[in-house]
């Protein structure tokens, strides 16, 4: 009997790296600007996200959103009140999006086409662990944390907040009596992924959403050149 | 998290390479598993174990390699690795580094197989002890 080594130096998320790479695809072709919202549960997501997209609609911009949640349509209804088409996902106990829950919503979604989008929002299921091996073929990946998670969330969670392209620190209004140490927190953010777009906001008063708007019409910018 | 999930999507890539071989045996497969891709492989063990129970890999050893992050200095203008994962910076100059060479890989780098000779008979269903071992 002989002994080898075949060498495969193969992937082994491969299947839903093919289907993120066909959205990529996708998404590129139609020319809508796609973002990756990722948090623990209870950051802030929906609320950012809503102020978001009344923001963009007010303006003349197509945006929609994807949203992820284990069960409800909470999110989807709250949000759909901005104007924007939202659609829930539920995965019924899966603690992420993937890839093939993007591509067979977006194919299921009646009256919404990507090319007549500028952006498209997919809030992840609410977790900073599993979110962060699963692309979902996204332009942008947002990192997002509140005042009330602790300046050391980064640290804790290495992997997601390094691959984030932005992050966004929200609840801001209520940084005070949390004891907030802003300074720490963006400290961490940078010691995990230095360079990296830091937003702060309140969905609450409307803190930092204007240089958070700002930043996606430059983002859109540069992305459909 | 998902060991289970990866290790089947590791079954599955396993089996469709050893059937190029046929009659062969699977002694081994190596990964490579970054430390930024946050799985555990003590859960990967467990996992292989009860996921190729019973199938044509019964038997055959998972091998781990962790693969530490590697970032890329600009300022120094060269690749070194960096202990832990809580400070992204240059270990020489302290300096922050937003490339990362390596860390986040999750891979089945090859697998070990043992064919028969050409004049003997195709090797049987593995039922040795050692071939568990790490």
């Amino acid at each position: 009997m002989t002994t080898r080594i075949v060498e495969l130096r193969r992937g082994i998320l491969k299947k839903n790296d093919e289907l993120a790479a066909v959205l990529r695809e996708r998404y590129a072709r139609t020319g809508v600007l796609v973002f990756n919202l990722v948090s623990s549960p209870g950051t802030g997501k929906t609320a950012f996200l809503e102020l978001t997209l009344r923001r963009l609609t007010e303006h003349g911009a197509k945006a929609a959103a994807l949203v992820g949640d284990l069960e409800t349509d909470n999110d989807a209804r709250r949000l759909a009140a901005s104007g924007a088409p939202v659609r829930q996902i539920n995965t019924h106990g899966i603690c992420h999006l993937d890839a093939e829950m993007i591509g067979k919503h977006l194919d299921a979604w009646s009256g919404v086409e990507l090319e007549g989008l500028d952006y498209l929002f997919i809030e992840n299921v609410g977790n900073l662990v599993c979110p962060s091996s699963y692309d979902l073929g996204e332009k942008i990946r947002v990192a997002l944390l509140s005042v009330t998670e602790g300046e050391d969330k980064p640290l804790k969670y290495p992997t997601l907040f390094n691959s984030a392209d932005a992050a966004a620190i929200t609840k801001i209004d209520i940084a005070e009596p949390c004891g907030f140490d802003r300074e720490l927190a963006l400290h961490n953010i940078r010691e995990i992924r230095t360079g990296i777009r830091i937003f702060e906001t309140s969905a609450k008063t409307g803190a930092g959403i204007d240089e958070w708007l700002a930043y996606l019409e430059e983002q859109r910018a540069a992305h459909s050149a | 998290m998902h060991e289970l999930s990866i290790v089947e999507s590791v079954v599955e890539a396993v089996t469709e390479t050893a059937a190029a071989y046929p009659g062969a045996r699977v002694k081994s497969v190596k990964l490579r598993v970054g430390v930024l891709a946050a799985v555990v492989e003590d859960s990967l063990q467990f996992c292989w174990g009860l996921a190729t129970d019973g199938t044509v890999l019964a038997g055959a050893a998972l091998v781990v390699n962790s693969v530490p992050v590697v970032v890329h200095c600009a300022a120094c203008s060269r690749d070194a690795e960096i202990e832990g994962v809580q400070s992204f910076r240059c270990p020489n100059c302290g300096e922050p580094a937003a490339e990362l060479r390596r860390g986040r890989e999750l891979e089945i780098e090859s697998i070990e197989i043992e064919e028969p000779d050409a004049d003997s008979e195709p090797v049987s269903q593995p039922v040795s002890e050692s071939a568990g071992s790490t």
